[in-house]
């Protein structure tokens, strides 16, 4: 290890400690005065595109074929030299540039599902992204986003116009359709300038678009319109972290911060929604230290101080991740993975019972790999986001959502309150 | 102030004049105005939209005429974009000298680093990246080539009289996306669009597929420079392959060149093919590599990598990686010992896949026709890829002069994507642009040039450029343009419709945006003009009305 990866190390475990000791305990006490609770529920959903290699996330350091599937990019048991894998449960490790992420495990506010995916078996970013945004595995027909239409499930007499942000340059496709979600790159940008008086320009394109046929151009022109008047109004970008929170710079960095904003401004936010590539590591992916690392420690800090920066909030906040499929359980010829089935998700804050791994393991023995090659999927995809919308967002029927798949309460993984 | 030839004269009062019901007047002729319609549309959809007299111009001259020469690009005299682009010398500089100059610097500055930093242990990974700026003068910065690039690509869109050849420059580097961040691409682009994509979007589709696929560029962006055959199926040791260290180089396969070869490139995600056909595919292709650049001074790696016939960034078949065994691609068997011939048969026999004639006919209909093109279409267009061997000029005609291309529900069917939609506004004010600040322009609004990550490109689709930060984002570009505040683009104020007088609403609508606007936005458009602050400044005005109009819902749409 380097004289910097070391001192990276140190700090970012030290903030995640002071937050740790304090963070979770209050979640809890909120969670339990759930009655007098005023602010809105919020899910928040990280995508990370590109398939990132959730078995050097979470890592099964207690099995012997991951260290013979990865003779050069592994990540070593806890208690080696180097920059172990970091225990979570005598069985699971968590990624060392992650070190962040792990307080919040042990207090329970923070949970895994590993060998988690869609059963679909294609290996095509596109496809499998388009797959588990659309909620419908297989079938490529489908026009709008499962958030969507969760979000269209739970119907509200006066929806905000800021009922769902993505912090993204385009709508993504999991909140595509006719939910009213609006996606901006960042909360400063949106914004109308020029044009003399604002109010006056702004209000004659409104009132142009108004004018225009029926279609997505007027439809987005009038959530812009009216999520420009509610932005206004409260001014969300000028809200400081809070207690202490730094986040990194970066993309993601940037858009956790506008999310928690967002939520501390009280406009009426329920689902949030950004994502990050950097994650299709074909080639060099390198082991505790490398590629992947430094794209995990992005993320988990990242994470880490949204989580630092909502405080108390986070009672009524869930955060989940979900990335297109994993990859490859052997290392490629170029020290790196290629596609991949079966992935690990990360869930955060209210509702979670964390502090464990869930989800059948499969085991990497050579005859349990799915194709002779990756980690089967034990736990679908669509199990876990039934449990969160329905507990979480109180979504009823669920067979809008995620239509043609049967979601069995009984085989939900059991992760929300 | 960059607007030209602006009258300042004070003016109050606009009115606002009746509907009118085409732009020339009443008396037009009915078959007239149709030319007109089919002009505008093919201004639309093969060239970046008209300038002030382009409709006229292709009318009177005849659409079908102004396409046909638009399919012989070389046919057309382009000396004003030459003359602009010259300003930009690394669009003329030969791939040993881009890496000459951006990347023998950096392994420079990082050699140095590590000597510095073996003598001093501090400092860390940002202290590293601060130092090894220093050490690179501002002039070897690969940026430089990415921001030259994307200057090129607006200028000749904005100003090229090869239209048609732009817009298909468009399609086919999306169709073959590569990202301009991923490793030594940061300088490969520049070889990848000038001397593999632009020469070949008009001849046999094979040709274009097979010079992308030993392009130095590709082969870096979807990894297949990384992949080796497994042992098992490496050549024999002999001869000057013996020494080679085992530990260095690539030792197995990568598949990913291989998968979006099949999917993205060629057949297509339902083009039938399967796990197993790309894996095999990928051994087929093991060994096809670059050579790569070196630090000056530094003595080249011997063994298996030695290749002193290849110059630094070109293609090299690195025979000793190659796998030797026979492998099954789409039925067809290909060796042993096939070397790189087996692969270029292999692409070749992807080609001319009906599967690929499908895949491509169709993805060609979505960006001229619609987003839902007419499947009759397609199978007509996917039928002349086949009969004429992949001749993308003959593929190209058998749409753009076909009966559905001038369906008049399909006019205006398509949403501009940014980059359309800044150079269609620029274009229709008779502008012209250095590209720079009008580049950082189209990538606020979601499209930056030459960074798109994922290998499938930008979406062709209309609804996947319309969201509310970006449609807000086209709102502000269009007020910034016409109000002369886009650096290095300049609008010319004679373009513009002057806001004074009855009916200047709707005639500007017309002229800028090839649309009436109705009686309700033209009425809309006139309170806001008659704003306190505009009433006395006839510039403003007028600035602010182009502005209006090339941000209406109209304008969005191509």
């Amino acid at each position: 290890m380097s004289g910097c990866d070391r001192r990276l190390f140190l700090k970012s475990t030290g903030i995640a400690l002071v937050a740790g000791g304090f963070l979770p305990k209050v979640f809890v006490r909120m969670a339990s005065a759930a009655e007098t609770r005023t602010s809105r529920r919020v899910l928040v959903v990280i995508f990370q595109r590109g398939a990132v290699d959730g078995l050097n996330v979470l890592v099964p350091y207690g099995e012997s074929d991951y260290y013979a599937a990865r003779p050069t990019i592994a990540v070593p048991r806890p208690g080696s030299s180097g920059r172990p894998a970091l225990d979570l449960d005598g069985f699971f490790g968590l990624h060392p540039s992650l070190a962040a992420l792990v307080p919040y495990f042990h207090d329970g506010s923070a949970a895994f599902v590993h060998a988690v995916g869609s059963p679909d078996a294609t290996r095509s970013h596109f496809d499998a992204q388009d797959f588990m945004e659309s909620g419908t595995p297989g079938t490529r027909t489908t026009r709008d986003g499962f958030l969507a239409r969760a979000l269209a499930a739970t119907p509200e007499a006066k929806p905000s116009p800021l009922r769902a942000v993505a912090i993204s340059p385009a709508m993504p496709r999991i909140l595509a359709g006719s939910s009213g979600a609006v996606a901006m790159r960042t909360l400063e940008g949106f914004g109308l300038r020029g044009g003399g008086d604002r109010e006056g320009t702004a209000g004659t394109f409104e009132a142009m678009y108004d004018d225009a046929v029926a279609g997505t151009l007027r439809a987005t022109a009038r959530e812009s319109f009216d999520a420009l008047r509610v932005l206004k109004s409260s001014d969300p970008s000028g809200l400081p972290p809070e207690n202490g929170a730094v986040y990194p710079r970066g993309p993601l960095g940037a858009a956790l911060r506008q999310i928690a904003q967002l939520i501390r401004a009280g406009v009426g936010l329920e689902v949030a929604f950004t994502d990050v590539g950097g994650w299709d590591t074909h080639a060099g992916e390198g082991g505790s230290d490398g590629q992947l690392a430094n794209r995990l420690r992005d993320f988990g800090d990242a994470i880490a101080a949204f989580a630092r920066d909502l405080g108390s909030r986070m009672a009524d906040v869930t955060l989940v991740t979900l990335s297109e499929f994993g990859r490859t359980a052997r290392e490629n010829g170029n020290r790196g993975t290629d596609h991949g089935h079966a992935n690990v998700m990360l869930l955060l804050g209210g509702g979670v019972r964390g502090g464990r791994v869930y989800g059948r393991w499969p085991g990497l023995a050579p005859d349990r790999l799915y194709e002779g090659r990756d980690l089967a999927v034990t736990t679908d995809f669509r199990d876990v986001f039934a449990e969160v919308l329905a507990s979480r967002m109180g979504v009823a029927d669920l067979s809008a959502v995620f239509p043609g798949y049967p979601c069995d309460p009984r085989r939900r993984p059991g992760i929300l309150v | 102030m960059q607007t030209m030839g602006m009258p300042r004269s004070a003016v109050a009062g606009l009115v606002v004049a009746g509907v009118l019901a085409a732009a020339a007047g009443a008396d037009d002729a009915p078959i007239r105005r149709n030319e007109r319609e089919r002009a505008r549309h093919a201004l639309n959809r093969l060239a970046f939209g008209p300038r002030p007299d382009d409709v006229e111009r292709v009318a009177a001259m005849g659409t079908a005429n102004w396409i046909e020469r638009q399919l012989h690009p070389n046919g057309i005299a382009d000396a004003a974009v030459d003359a602009q682009l010259s300003d930009l010398s690394t669009l003329r500089m030969s791939s040993a000298e881009l890496v000459a100059r951006f990347e023998t610097p950096i392994l420079q500055a990082r050699r140095q680093l590590r000597a510095e930093r073996t003598a001093d242990a501090g400092g860390g990974e940002t202290a590293d990246a601060e130092r090894l700026r220093d050490l690179l003068p501002p002039e070897n910065r690969p940026r430089r080539i990415l921001e030259e690039m994307t200057q090129a690509r607006l200028i000749r869109a904005v100003s090229s009289e090869r239209q048609l050849n732009e817009v298909m420059v468009d399609f086919w580097m999306n169709h073959f996306n590569v990202d301009a961040r991923k490793g030594l691409d940061r300088i490969f682009i520049a070889t990848f669009e000038r001397d593999t994509v632009r020469p070949r979007i008009w001849g046999r589709f094979e040709d274009l597929l097979l010079a992308t696929a030993k392009s130095p560029a590709m082969l870096v962006y979807l990894d297949n420079a990384r992949s080796a055959a497994d042992a098992e199926h490496r050549p024999p040791p002999f001869g000057r392959f013996r020494a080679a260290s085992p530990a260095k180089g690539p030792t197995g396969l990568n598949e990913n060149y291989a998968r979006e070869l099949l999917e993205l490139h060629t057949l297509g995600v339902d083009g039938g093919y399967t796990q197993q056909d790309v894996t095999e595919l990928a051994r087929v292709l093991t060994g096809w590599s670059i050579a790569l650049p070196r630090a000056a001074g530094r003595p080249g790696p011997g063994g298996r990598f030695a290749a002193p016939e290849a110059e630094p960034g070109s293609f090299l078949f690195r025979e000793r990686l190659h796998d030797v065994g026979t492998k099954t691609v789409l039925g067809h068997r290909f060796g042993p010992n096939g070397g790189m011939e087996e692969g270029e048969a292999a692409i070749r026999l992807l080609a001319r896949h009906p599967a690929t004639a499908r895949h491509l006919a169709d993805e060609l209909c979505r960006r001229l026709v619609a987003d839902e093109p007419p499947p009759a279409l397609v199978d007509r267009v996917a039928a002349r890829f086949l009969a004429t061997g992949g001749d993308l000029t003959e593929t190209v005609r058998a749409i753009v002069t076909s009966p559905e291309f001038f369906d008049p529900p399909s006019y205006r069917a398509k949403i501009k994507s940014p980059f359309e939609y800044a150079v269609s506004a620029v274009r229709a004010v008779g502008g012209s642009t250095d590209g720079r600040a009008l580049g950082r322009e189209v990538a606020e609004m979601g499209e930056p040039l030459y960074l798109c990550q994922p290998p499938t490109g930008y979406s062709d689709a209309s609804g996947a450029w319309i969201n509310s930060g970006a449609l807000v984002a086209r709102l502000n570009f269009a007020l910034a343009l016409t109000s002369g505040r886009i650096p290095g683009t300049v609008v010319d104020g004679r373009a513009l419709p002057l806001a004074r007088g009855a009916g200047s609403i709707e005639a500007g609508a017309v002229r800028l945006v090839g649309a009436s606007v109705s009686a309700e936005t033209a009425k809309t458009i006139a309170r806001r003009l008659d704003g306190p602050e505009n009433a006395s400044d006839v510039a403003a005005a007028t600035e602010l009305l182009a502005g209006l109009l090339l941000g209406s819902p109209d304008f969005q749409r191509r």
